[in-house]
């Protein structure tokens, strides 16, 4: 737990506080969708394609109609003409998409046909009476196959599958390789896995007549939501209300629902009955569409004797499954990180987007970045071995040192600041790295497999996401705006208000906590709300590990506001210049007079009802908004792909030590550090709790998750007998050691964390795995490297007798 | 109409009782006819542990239950935990303190197992921690800050005794 005091000196930032949001959590008060009761509500089941690519010949709703409870049977012919196509991400407007298929289905699980009935379990018995007739098509489930021109296509309409394709070339990557006496080449493989809440998507919504508004709750985490689900819907923004009031049961990205959105919005208007669809976990699994990156990385590095690191070339070939949405961008954020932590003057950079006949994929946790990590430490590691160089050594020597901050990497964007040597040595030191060294040779000794893997990792945060007009000329934004509106009351309590959900991120207790800094008021007594996202200032919601950054900087601009304002009325009341105002907890005193003050119910009163006390143009009542652009955006891409994305780089390193069992081949960790600094911790407790939370998911995508597909296309592991979560067996107790380097660009030197642990714990984990084989000669390029497949390396490895143990 | 049945069953320490359909799951009957909705449903199929519940103080998955079947039977929920006075247990209170939660979507059933093993065992090692809430999967918090909550949670009750 944290300490009681701030570290940084502040009052509230950095202290041990308890969060806002925890007390109606462990009462059983949050206010999940499902918990949403609207009078009359209707609910929907759905009927799935079980073949991965067929043609719709023809669909039977006769029976369902006439089942008990039954008021409506949605088609795909339906609602793709009443409703338009979800956004796509980038510039392929033939690649449409719709919550329910139309004419032809193109993976397993995807939704065909929506029913309507007073229960879930009446509609799911209606679901049972539908007939429909497929033809079956031509599929392709390989992503190399899918990229041949001669591959079936997924989308015809399209021309091709490759969504996106371009090679980027920063530096003078072919000298560097030319003129490098030492290079390495390889290939590694991030297993289609994805962050899985436990709470799967949910929607109610509610047309109301009268006002020609449509009201909807939902499970959501995505910018631009309202805006998206009105186009769908062909309404006018304003006739569309999203309610942030909703507890999100978990996200870290895949929370976008807006086909289900779209399609339980466009019911409840059809049918002037509120309607709700709850996914169950089948559902959620194989047609949520939130399935992560599914990639294939061609690594190659070129570096001198010494380790110094030339250049680099990387082609990623990611398998978006059947339909584009904003997946083909999580290739774009790792562009603002393309060279990880390390002094690496020239890259190429080959992304490549192709659709397959599987399950779309969806933003996930680091948005692209965790796998791309990966394929560096990786690739890193091999450069360590093809050298004989320690892998400690070799990160140290290219790591970027505290005074080459800010640092322009060669694909356009600044790294802001950071001290990547003191966390590792910290790190190191936690873990007493020397010992560990020992602790495993000593295993080893006694037959075991046993490795020590180390990862070395950013985090780019902030979400200024000029990755999409990078990877879409067409799409010219730059603006990322959050924002925050402080209102004091009459009461001179405080109210915080922001526009957009929350997943257990605790954005009530960092605003609070901000506003309560700024204002010196007890963040306890300080309320947050969401508007709706008709009240709502823009927010670009919680993506891109940008709340603290991007909220915390918004409250704190809207709280200054207020300060400044009460400084203001003070001045004119107690007839002095606003400069010699001293503020302390809302009162204010006049320099070298402590018998010139007000309090701040005095200062709040005037602000409300004194108007004959007020400076002249000041504006009654006290509230004030602030709506901040991102650090470091306002800019565009430049033509040759050179761009400045993220503001701020948390920096993590991971020290994971594991020992897997000969005989079953199940790798257990049994030590893992994490040195972490994100820069100004404004509520340790949850930044704490995330990078934990990150690194367990990084272990589940290391180890144990995979959405598997059989070659004729179908989901092999939609349930979690199949697709394996890790629980407190497997994952060890983690130590984190924090550090902190400021961010030179946010308003109390913070940085990003939302995305923490899951962006270095896999790369680490890998590595630490094939330290333990390297005695066998034997290595895995592969995620997840789970039981079964570290069982048959080992076995091939033992039998061909070519290791050296 | 499905043919219904009389279920009889302690919710909470309060005789609740209704008709219900045979098909009608615990879960659903404890969300959806009572309006309880502090227990979660994750998976519906037994493994995820959101939708944990006491059954005369044992924890079970009342996704895998009909309603029928906890008839006669003293069900607890999250809500159950909470003391009459509406402050917080000590065990609710110590997942506050360690931060034991993000989402909050698996808590309730964190707690119901939680509980669980410190009634059984008040003094549990982390190895017992961990194995009471094996059954519980949590998306958010790697499960360290959980283990904290039940530690400082057990440590209080040994104090106060």
């Amino acid at each position: 737990m944290a300490d009681a005091k701030s570290p940084y000196g502040f009052r509230y930032i950095g202290a041990k506080r308890r969060t806002k949001e925890d007390p109606r959590f462990v009462t059983g008060r949050g206010r999940f969708v499902a918990d949403i009761a609207l009078p009359g509500m209707k609910h929907v089941a759905i009927v799935a394609s079980p073949h991965a690519s067929a043609r719709i010949v023809s669909i039977d709703s006769k029976a369902a109609l006439a089942a008990p409870g039954v008021h409506y049977v949605l088609t795909g012919e339906e609602f793709c003409r009443e409703t338009d196509s979800l956004a796509i991400g980038v510039d392929t407007p033939k690649v449409t998409r719709y919550a329910l298929a139309k004419d032809v289905a193109r993976y397993a699980g995807e939704w065909v046909v929506a029913v309507v009935a007073d229960t879930r379990a009446l509609a799911e018995d209606a679901a049972e009476l539908i007939e429909v007739e497929y033809e079956t098509l031509p599929h392709v489930v390989d992503p190399e196959i899918a990229v041949n021109a001669d591959s079936h296509q997924v989308h015809p309409a399209h021309g091709s599958n490759v969504l996106f394709h371009r090679r980027f070339v920063w530096g003078a990557v072919d000298e560097a390789f030319d003129k490098a006496p030492n290079k390495v080449k390889l290939r590694v493989r991030w297993g289609r896995s994805s962050t899985v809440p436990i709470e799967t998507f949910g929607v109610a919504a509610q047309w109301d007549a009268g006002r020609e508004i449509l009201d909807v709750w939902a499970s959501i985490q995505m910018p631009k939501f309202p805006d998206q689900l009105a186009r769908a819907l062909r309404l006018p923004g304003n006739a569309v209300r999203v309610h942030y009031d909703v507890d999100v049961g978990g996200s870290y990205g895949v929370k976008r629902g807006i086909k289900h959105t779209v399609l339980v919005s466009y019911l409840a208007r059809k049918l002037g009955m509120p309607v709700r669809f709850l996914e169950d976990r089948l559902e959620n699994m194989r047609g949520g569409d939130m399935h992560g990156p599914d990639r294939l990385f061609d690594m190659q590095a070129a570096f001198d004797n010494d380790g110094s690191i030339r250049a680099l070339k990387i082609r990623a070939l990611d398998d978006v499954g059947a339909y584009a949405g904003r997946s083909p961008l999580q290739l774009g954020k790792p562009v603002s990180a393309i060279c990880g932590p390390y002094r690496i003057k020239a890259v190429e950079y080959e992304p490549t987007s192709v659709m397959t006949n599987k399950t779309p994929q969806e933003a996930v946790r680091g948005f692209g970045q965790a796998p791309t990590n990966f394929a560096i430490e990786r690739t890193i590691d091999h450069i360590a071995r093809h050298l004989g160089m320690d892998r400690i050594e070799l990160r140290k020597k290219n790591l970027l040192k505290k005074e080459e901050f800010p640092y322009l990497i060669p694909s356009g964007s600044t790294y802001d600041s950071g001290d990547y040597h003191t966390v590792l040595d910290k790190a190191m030191k936690a873990i007493d790295y020397p010992a560990l060294v020992a602790q495993r040779d000593a295993a080893r000794k006694t037959g075991k497999l046993a490795g020590i893997g180390i990862s070395t990792c950013l985090e780019p945060s902030g979400g200024n996401s000029a990755f999409e007009p990078l990877f879409n000329p067409k799409n010219d934004t730059t603006t990322w705006m959050d924002s925050c509106l402080v209102r004091v009351d009459l009461s001179g309590s405080i109210t915080g208000i922001m526009g957009t959900s929350s997943s257990g991120q605790g954005h009530e207790t960092l605003v609070s906590t901000v506003i309560g800094e700024v204002l010196e008021r007890d963040p306890a007594s300080i309320r947050v709300v969401r508007a709706d996202s008709l009240n709502a200032l823009p927010s670009n919601s919680p993506v891109g590990s940008r709340m603290a950054i991007m909220l915390g900087g918004a409250a704190a601009g809207a709280a200054r506001k207020i300060k400044e304002t009460l400084i203001e009325i003070a001045a004119h009341n107690l007839d002095c210049t606003m400069e010699t105002i001293e503020y302390k907890d809302g009162n204010v005193t006049v320099r070298g007079h402590p018998d010139k003050k007000m309090s701040w119910d005095e200062l709040v009163a005037i602000a409300h009802r004194k108007y004959h006390l007020m400076p002249q143009g000041l504006e009654p009542g006290l509230q004030a908004k602030f709506v901040w652009e991102v650090p470091t955006g306002g800019v565009l891409p430049t033509p040759d792909g050179v761009a400045q994305i993220y503001p701020c780089y948390s920096f993590e390193t991971h020290i994971v030590y594991t020992e897997i069992d000969p005989a079953t081949a199940k790798p257990e960790l049994k030590r893992y550090v994490c040195g972490h600094d994100c820069g100004v911790m404004i509520n340790p407790d949850i930044v704490h709790g995330m990078t934990y939370g990150g690194i367990a998911h990084g272990i589940g995508a290391a180890l144990y998750e995979k959405f598997s597909y059989s070659e004729d296309g179908q989901l092999e592991s939609g349930t979690f007998m199949d697709y394996l979560l890790p629980s407190a067996l497997e994952i060890p107790s983690v130590d984190i050691v924090d550090h902190c380097t400021p961010s030179p660009l946010t308003t109390f030197g913070q940085k990003g964390s939302g995305e923490a642990g899951y962006l270095g714990a896999p790369a680490a984990i890998a590595n630490a795995i094939n330290d333990a084989l390297a005695p066998l000669n034997a290595s895995i390029e592969t995620l997840p490297m789970s039981q079964d497949v570290l069982w048959r390396v080992i076995s091939a490895a033992s039998a061909a007798g070519t290791g050296s143990r | 109409m499905e043919k219904l049945y009389p279920v009889a069953i302690e919710v909470n320490g309060k005789p609740r009782s209704a008709q219900v359909p045979a098909r009608l799951s615990l879960v659903d009957f404890l969300r959806e006819e009572l309006r309880l909705t502090g227990t979660h449903v994750g998976c519906e199929h037994g493994i995820c542990g959101a939708c944990s519940v006491m059954l005369d103080g044992d924890p079970v998955r009342s996704c895998l239950m009909f309603a029928v079947q906890a008839d006669g039977h003293r069900i607890t929920t999250v809500e159950g935990l909470t003391p009459a006075d509406g402050t917080l247990s000590v065990l609710q209170d110590s997942f506050c303190e360690a931060h034991g939660l993000q989402c909050g979507y698996c808590t309730p059933g964190m707690l119901i197992a939680s509980q669980a093993l410190l009634n059984a065992t008040p003094n549990p090692s982390e190895e017992q921690i961990r194995d009471a809430i094996g059954g519980n999967l949590c998306r958010c918090t790697g499960y360290r800050q959980i283990v904290d909550a039940v530690k400082l949670a057990a440590g209080r009750l040994a104090e106060q005794k």
